[in-house]
Formats: structure tokens, sequence, C-alpha cells
């Protein structure tokens, strides 16, 4: 038997163990539970100790019976080393035990003499860890964000730790904060003022962008290479080195604090990409079906409207979609021009609840899930279309 | 006859790449150049306001039965610090009405009013009255008055247009000491971000390119921080990493990791020891540049797991027949196909990194050394109301905005479009 491979798999499988069930402690944590030793060292001994006698035992006995002994053994001597919890916890740490081991089933002495196998163990659990990680690492902030929303400013404060929705109580003081950003802070108009000029901007940019995609992509023309090569060059300038001389020309046009102002500029900025996104889709269109439409009579504007954009609707979505994105969560330019609250868009009437020290966080975080939540739930119905957008689109950002 | 036929097209070509063209030209292009233009003057926050002259017009009753009314025009420039010349007055009476002992500065002439106030100072100030009454004795309607708005025209400089132009605002951009101190913070956020999304974003792609249970529910929220709104998200992770009441600190202490609270986002130093070596670790500017990482490592997901999906499988099958393990494959097999689209993300990430406000601004607003130079724009041009300055600085990041491209055109450019 070869001792390497052994080692590597039970190093790396109690260290998985340990880590896995120290988050779920820390998750617990997060509900309110008392838990302050994270017990590191300990658990790893034990963890150590069951992946040894998973090995051990191999195929000896059934897989059902020997992993439910094995995680009840395992979840019964956890209990008693740490501290304990409520049964819901408990029956968390007996579930993921049963879960890790599991997984083991394949390994067994045999496994363990093959080619490659201590490198193979090691992207097993790496990659297993990775995916707790990321799921951990990126939805925990969304997370608080929305449970921050249903808190008290009292509960807040007695305990920063306990993350828990109490949605037994008054349902009433639940969704206070949500009331309270509605009819204090008025967010019912930002909503209304995102959404025209999210929508507003992707009509314009698209009214602007298929004809010039167009005819970058099918007609000659003197200056042709010159412009497809500066659309992504101009792309590139950020949004920084715009601000201060449109700053001070819309101040002297009367454009600031005005809808109007912030759809010149988000299409202007929004334009350069969509064209460059919708040329690349327009070339890929054979130019027979164009051919028969001019013979047919149809004239350039024909043909886009009864030939090109109908071919390319799932660019078009692609395009609309990540322009919506864009404008719905732009910040700097409605920085700049908006400082009436009037004609503040929500990105912009959340940064303006920061200015005042006293506003309650669970007021911004609710106003927070209020402007992230239809971003959110657009991008998870048409993701395959915003994917593709965002591909295409994401050397900015 | 091709000739008119190619004409047509050109034609057709143009009108349809005008109205885009002219919009970006307006909106981004215009802006690039007004800056050099700007940057070189001396102007406020304040000066940037065209001056005008203005008049606030109330009607008073003077006598009981409403056939005389006074009118008050409160006359002023809106300037603090312009003059405004050659002021002219306008303004309508309805029929009949017409004014008396009219000032001498003014006219009357069928129905209009109209003064010529000559050249006022800045923060001029004047109470113009009128009397007028009615030609018939009747009662006047106070509304038919009020309802006419007095116009006035003048001509004032406008600080903008004036040809006075002053090296001040680069010489103040360079001479301090703290450029050197701005460019080095720029070019750590915008390094260590750009290459934490590479590294964090090639695990993730290399993660979801297997096959698990939950890969596609993965792929999904993976992209959440990429599309969520920057400011929801930049809150949440001040209120995550609050020293007082911040979820993580709390955990900390709760675990007996830390003994006390540490301000994530406001101390701008750590001592740490590591391995007996004393580090000293610009802690705001690391936490900074982890928000980046976590927003951004999603793009560099998406770029690298279409390269790796595209990867032919018999690859790795003829690797497994040759008895190649998987660090074997990754190194010999997925890390040359990837490359290419490493050094391209890495460019293009390095310019947005540069370029990057809204995170640093909504996190720290610049403050604990975390002040890059698109920050330092915004500081100069509406913090310290230099606009002049702020102009300064963008033409700066343009300019190094600039060097980066050619690099990025010479070294990949062509390249890009195959990828």
């Amino acid at each position: 038997m070869k001792y390497k491979p052994l080692l590597i798999y039970l190093f790396i499988s109690s260290v998985f163990l340990t880590l896995i069930s120290s988050i779920w402690k820390i998750m617990a944590t997060l509900q309110g539970l008392k838990l302050t030793v994270i017990n590191f060292n300990v658990n790893f001994i034990l963890a150590l100790l069951l992946s040894l006698s998973f090995i051990l035992i191999g195929k000896k006995i059934n897989h059902q019976i020997k992993i439910l002994t094995l995680s009840l053994f395992f979840t019964f001597s956890y209990i008693l080393i740490n501290e304990s919890g409520p049964i819901w916890y408990d029956i968390g740490i007996f579930l993921i035990t049963l879960f890790f081991t599991n997984r083991l089933k394949n390994y067994d002495t045999n496994l363990l003499k093959e080619d490659f196998i201590s490198e193979k163990i090691v992207f097993d659990f790496l990659s297993l860890f990775a995916i707790v990680f990321f799921a951990f690492v990126i939805l925990f902030p969304f997370y608080l964000m929305f449970v921050t929303s249903f808190k008290t400013q009292a509960a807040l404060l007695f305990n920063p730790l306990d993350l828990s929705i109490n949605f037994t109580n008054n349902l009433a003081e639940v969704f206070k904060s949500y009331f309270i950003i509605f009819k204090t802070y008025d967010f019912g108009r930002y909503i209304y003022t995102s959404s025209i000029v999210s929508i507003g901007t992707v009509i314009i940019t698209l009214i602007f962008a298929i004809p010039a995609a167009y005819a970058v992509a099918r007609l000659n023309f003197f200056g042709k290479t010159f412009l497809s090569t500066s659309i992504l060059v101009i792309y590139m300038f950020p949004a920084i080195v715009l601000v201060i001389p449109l700053y001070t020309v819309f101040s002297q046009l009367g454009l600031r604090n005005s809808i109007e102002g912030l759809l010149i500029v988000y299409t202007a900025t929004t334009l350069p990409v969509a064209i460059y996104m919708l040329q690349g889709y327009f070339k890929s269109i054979p130019k027979e079906i164009e051919d028969a439409g001019l013979m047919d009579g149809q004239n350039w504007f024909g043909i886009i409207i009864k030939i090109i954009i109908p071919l390319s609707l799932p660019a078009i979505a692609s395009v609309a979609l990540y322009v919506f994105m864009i404008a719905w969560n732009e910040f700097l330019f409605s920085l700049m021009f908006l400082d009436n609250p009037k004609s503040f868009t929500l990105s912009r009437a959340i940064n303006h609840l920061t200015g005042d020290a006293e506003t309650p966080r669970q007021y911004l975080m609710a106003g927070s899930v209020v402007v992230t939540l239809p971003i959110l739930l657009i991008f998870v119905y048409f993701e395959k279309y915003l994917v593709s957008g965002l591909t295409a689109g994401s050397v900015k950002g | 006859m091709t000739d008119t036929l190619s004409k047509i097209e050109k034609r057709t070509a143009y009108t349809l790449l005008l109205p885009a063209v002219f919009l970006v030209f307006a909106i981004v292009l215009f802006p690039i150049f007004a800056n050099i233009w700007i940057s070189f003057k001396e102007v406020q926050l304040k000066d940037i306001r065209i001056p005008e002259p203005r008049a606030k017009k109330i009607v008073k009753t003077i006598s009981e039965d409403n056939t005389k009314l006074k009118i008050v025009y409160r006359l002023r420039n809106s300037s603090l610090i312009e003059n405004i010349d050659n002021i002219k007055f306008l303004d309508k009476l309805p029929t009949n009405i017409e004014p008396i002992d009219l000032d001498s500065r003014c006219t009357f002439r069928s129905k209009k009013i109209q003064c010529d106030f000559g050249n006022w100072e800045a923060k001029y100030r004047e109470n113009f009255e009128i009397v007028v009454q009615n030609v018939n004795k009747v009662k006047i309607d106070k509304n038919s008055i009020k309802s006419q708005k007095p116009k006035l025209s003048g001509d004032a400089d406008n600080i903008l247009l004036t040809t006075k132009f002053t090296l001040k605002n680069f010489k103040q951009v360079f001479n301090e000491n703290e450029f050197l101190d701005l460019l080095l913070t720029t070019f750590y956020f915008t390094f260590f971000g750009t290459v934490g999304a590479i590294v964090f974003g090639m695990f993730a792609a290399q993660l979801v390119n297997q096959k698990f249970y939950g890969r596609t529910f993965m792929r999904s929220i993976l992209l959440f921080p990429y599309v969520g709104p920057v400011v929801a998200l930049a809150y949440t992770w001040t209120l995550l990493l609050d020293p007082n009441s911040g979820t993580l600190n709390a955990l900390l202490v709760n675990f007996g990791v830390l003994d006390k609270p540490i301000n994530l986002l406001g101390q701008k130093y750590i001592e740490l020891n590591l391995m007996g070596f004393d580090i000293k670790l610009r802690l705001a500017l690391t936490t900074v540049i982890m928000f980046e990482i976590w927003r951004y490592f999603p793009l560099a997901f998406l770029f690298i797991l279409a390269r790796l999906q595209a990867v032919p499988k018999d690859l790795y099958e003829a690797a497994e027949v040759d008895g190649a393990g998987p660090l074997r494959k990754f190194v010999n097999i997925t890390l040359p196909q990837i490359t290419a689209i490493l050094s391209i993300l890495f460019m293009i990430r390095f310019i947005w990194n540069f370029n990057k406000f809204e995170d640093i601004f909504l996190l720290t607003g610049g403050a604990s050394g975390t002040r890059t130079l698109p920050i330092n724009v915004y500081q100069q041009g509406f913090a310290v109301s230099n606009i002049g300055m702020g102009s300064a600085v963008s033409i700066v990041i343009v300019v190094l905005l600039i060097i980066f491209m050619i690099v990025y055109f010479k070294l990949i450019g062509k390249r890009a479009n195959e990828i």
C-alpha cells in the first residue's frame, strides 16, 4: 500500500470536513446561536478519525449502513466536544457528514493505488470546497442586504450577529423599512425615474445604433475601417474624464437635474458598444437574403425594418438588456448631474440617503434591495441574452 | 452605372451613421478635447454659471379702487464676481394700461416698456418701480399684469470662452508631493485588482467547466456581483465591514480571532507580523481591492469559461491515454489554451480598473490612502471646487490611457478579434 496517497487523502478530506462544518457553525451563529469557539484542531482530529475508519472499513459492509453509522458516530462526538445548539443545528451537522461520507463512496484501499490519485484527491476536494466557498462569498452580501432591510434598529444594535428573519412577528413591523422608504423618502418616484431613464436609453440607443451598425457591417464608404476601430477606442474612455466638461456645459445649458440630460449622456456612452455588438451580428446574416429584398425593390429602410431586425432579434435583445443594465446601475453621471431630489434616480437616491448620518441602515438596505432586485430578476430570467451581451460588452466594466 | 450605385451606397451609409456619430462626438469626444481647454484655465466651480440679469416682478396696490398699481421689479446680477454689460429690459403691459412718470432710462411704446440699464457690476441690486394706470380710469386686473414676465438680456464674459490661459493647474498637479503617491496608489490598486480578479475568475471557470449538481445555478450566481448595482453592493459591504456593528468584525471578535474590531475601510495601515517580518500593509486599500476583485472576477470568469468550453475534449482524452494527471493536463493543455485570453483580459481589465471611480468613491470616498487618479479628478473638481485642476488630472489620465491603449494594440490588438 502506498502511504503518500493515503496521507493526502486523510489530510485533505479532514480539512474539507472541518472547514465545511465550521462554515455551518458560522452560519448558525449568524442565525443568533451563541457559539464562540471554532475548535478547529479538535474537530480536525475527529474528521481524521472518520476518514480513516471509512477507508479501513472499506467495502466490508453495505455503503448505506456504513455512512449512516459513521455519520451518527461523528455527529454525536462532534456535539459532545463542541458547544451544544438546538436540534436543527445538530441535524445540519449530521447532514453535512452524511453528504461528506457519501462523497467518499469510491474511496477505498484499491482506489488509492491508482495513478495520480493524490492529484485527483486534491482536485476533487478543492473543487468541492470551491463550490461552497464561491457560493458563500457571493451570496452572503446579498443575504446581508436582504435581511438587514427586515430588521429593526433595536435588533440590529442588540445583536449584530443575529441575521435571522422573524416572520412570525407583525408583518407590518417586518416590512416597516419598505413602507418608510416609499412614504417618507419617496422611492416610488425614484423607481419611476430610473425606469424611464433606463428604458428610454435602451430605445434611443437602439434607434441610433441599428442603422449605424448596419452601415458599418454592410455598406462601403470612405473611412469605414477608421470608424470601426475608433468605436472600440472611444468605448475605452472612461466616464470620469468626461465628467468635468459635461458638467460645465450642462450647467450652462440648464440640462442638469433633467431626465433629458441623463438620457443624452447614457445613450452616447452606450452607443459605441451597441454598434460594436450589433455590427458583428449583422455581418453573420447571409447577404443573399438582403439581395432578395433589394430585388423586391426595398430601400435600406425597408431592408433594416423587414429583414435585418427580425433576423437579429436575439442580438438586439442582448444589446437591449446590456444597455438597460448599464443605465439602471449607472452612478457617476447621476451623482454629478442630479442634485434636486425631484429628479433622482434610484442609485442617486440611495447615495443621498447616506448623506444624512442619522438615516438608519435598514432603510439604506431596503433601498438597496429595491434597486438590486429588479436587475437580478431580469438577469435570472433573461440570463442567456444578458450573458452574451456581457461577453461582447465586457471589455468595459 | 456602378459608379452611381456606389455613390448611393456611400450616401446611405453616411445618413445612417450621422446621428450616432454626431451624438458620440458631442458627448464623448468633445469633452475629452474640452478637458484640454479647461485644464489651461483658472476656473472654479462657482465661475461656470454664466452671469445673467434677473428680475422678480411684484405688483402692489396703491389706490383703493385699483385704477392705479405699482409694479416693483427686484433687479439683480446673478453673479457674485462678473459684471454684465449693456443690459436691456423688456416688459409688456395689457391694453389700455400706461405708465406714469416713467424712469428716464426707459421708453414706452405700443404697450411695451423698454429700458436700457447700462452696466451692472457684480452683486448689483436695485428695486425698480413703475406706477401704471388705466387710460379709462377703471379697475386694473392685477393678474393680467402679473402673468407677463419681464425679459432681460445682457453681455457677460463666459469665463470658459475667454482666451486667458495658465499653466498653473499642471504645475500644481505635478508639484504636489502627493502626485507620486497618487500614481503609486492607482497602480497598486489597478494591478492587484486585475490580477486578483483574473485568478479568481480562472478558478471559478475551471470549477464550472466540470459537471456537478447545481452547475447552472452556480453559473448564474457567479455573475451576481457584476450585475448588481454598485451603489447597493458598496453600501452592503460598508455595512458588512463596519467596525462598530458590522457582521464581519462581530464574527471575528465572537470567535476570538480579533481582540477588538478593526476599521477595515478607515485605517490606512496595519502592522502585520508574518514569519518574523514586520509588514506594513495598506489596509483600506487592500479592502477596496478585495471588493474590486469580488465585483469583477465574474467578467474574467465569463471570458475564461467561454474559452475553456471551446477547448477540444479529445486533447484531454489523448493526454489521459498518455498517462497525464490532472495537474499535467491543466499545465500542459488548459493553460496554453487560455494564455491568449488571459493576456487580453489583463490588458482590458487593467485599463478599466485604472479608471475605476464609483467603487472606491462609495466605499471610502478616497480617504485612508485610497485616493486614486479618478478619485482625484472628483475631489479637485467638486470637493475643492477647482474645475481647472480637475481637468488637468483628467488629462493626465487620458495621456496614460492612450499609452496603455497603444501598448494594448501593439501587443494583442489584432489577435483580440480572433478570439
